[in-house]
């Protein structure tokens, strides 16, 4: 599935970064879930190493990290439903669609401005 | 126009709060307002009242305060990612029985919400990231 461009919304959250290893992605995360609980719609972007974080079959424990597989099952109570992905990325990764726990658009990287143009606030993790 | 600064590196392990305090004395100085400095993910660490770099080395601490004693920029940190790095202030310091606390006025303790009414607020929100 890709994204039907234009894509607004009041803030979108890009998240570049693994969901192990680092907090980025999770406290990426959290400021969407808060942005999302004060109102705003919230559209994601998972650009980079962030695709990863839509890899189905994470687990948490080993690494002693709570991990944010959780956090992305929490996305839907929150209305975050606009959920994007670079195309080349995921590729890059030896990944396609079916891999992905949520259902979300892919964009090429030559849309990505469209994208941030549709958007008021935008934050980079 | 207003401006609010978000920070998210750590002081003296990257670039990124020396560059933003550049960017606030430039914007001020262009005769802008600096309404807010939020502090998340490591940028927290601001917030640390204990830093002591060596004297030949700017004090971001200090430049921080400057920046609230004389322009009213507000200092927000965000709660949740200050106490998990040991980042408390008295009252929260008391409430999970520590012994000190290391952050003190002007930073504030306060909710990712407010990060979120910043960007609403400002006509600029400009992120510096490591």
């Amino acid at each position: 599935m890709r994204s039907h461009l234009p894509v607004t919304g009041d803030l979108l959250v890009i998240l570049r970064q693994v969901p192990h290893g680092s907090s980025w992605l999770r406290e990426g995360l959290d400021a969407a879930l808060v942005a999302a609980a004060f109102g705003q719609s919230v559209t994601l972007l998972f650009q980079s190493d962030g695709v990863l974080a839509l890899a189905r079959g994470q687990q948490s424990g080993p690494l002693g990290q709570k991990g944010t597989a959780a956090t992305l099952d929490m996305l839907e109570m929150y209305d975050i439903e606009s959920l994007h992905f670079d195309l080349e990325a995921l590729e890059r990764f030896g990944l396609t669609q079916q891999d992905l726990l949520l259902p979300a658009a892919g964009v090429d990287a030559s849309s990505i401005p469209q994208l941030i143009a549709g958007h008021r606030l935008v934050l980079t993790f | 126009m207003r401006y609010g600064l978000l920070v998210e590196g750590a002081p003296y392990s990257s670039q990124a709060s020396h560059s933003a305090l550049r960017f606030a004395a430039a914007l001020i100085a262009k005769g802008h307002r600096l309404e807010s400095v939020f502090f998340y993910h490591d940028g927290v660490y601001n917030a640390a009242r204990l830093v002591a770099p060596p004297q030949d080395e700017p004090h971001l601490y200090d430049a921080w305060c400057s920046l609230n004693a004389e322009h009213g920029t507000r200092l927000q940190v965000c709660i949740a990612a200050a106490l998990r790095r040991g980042l408390l202030d008295a009252r929260e310091a008391d409430r999970h029985g520590k012994a000190g606390h290391s952050v003190e006025s002007p930073f504030e303790l306060t909710g990712l919400g407010q990060l979120i009414d910043l960007g609403r607020a400002v006509d600029r929100l400009v992120t510096f990231a490591p």
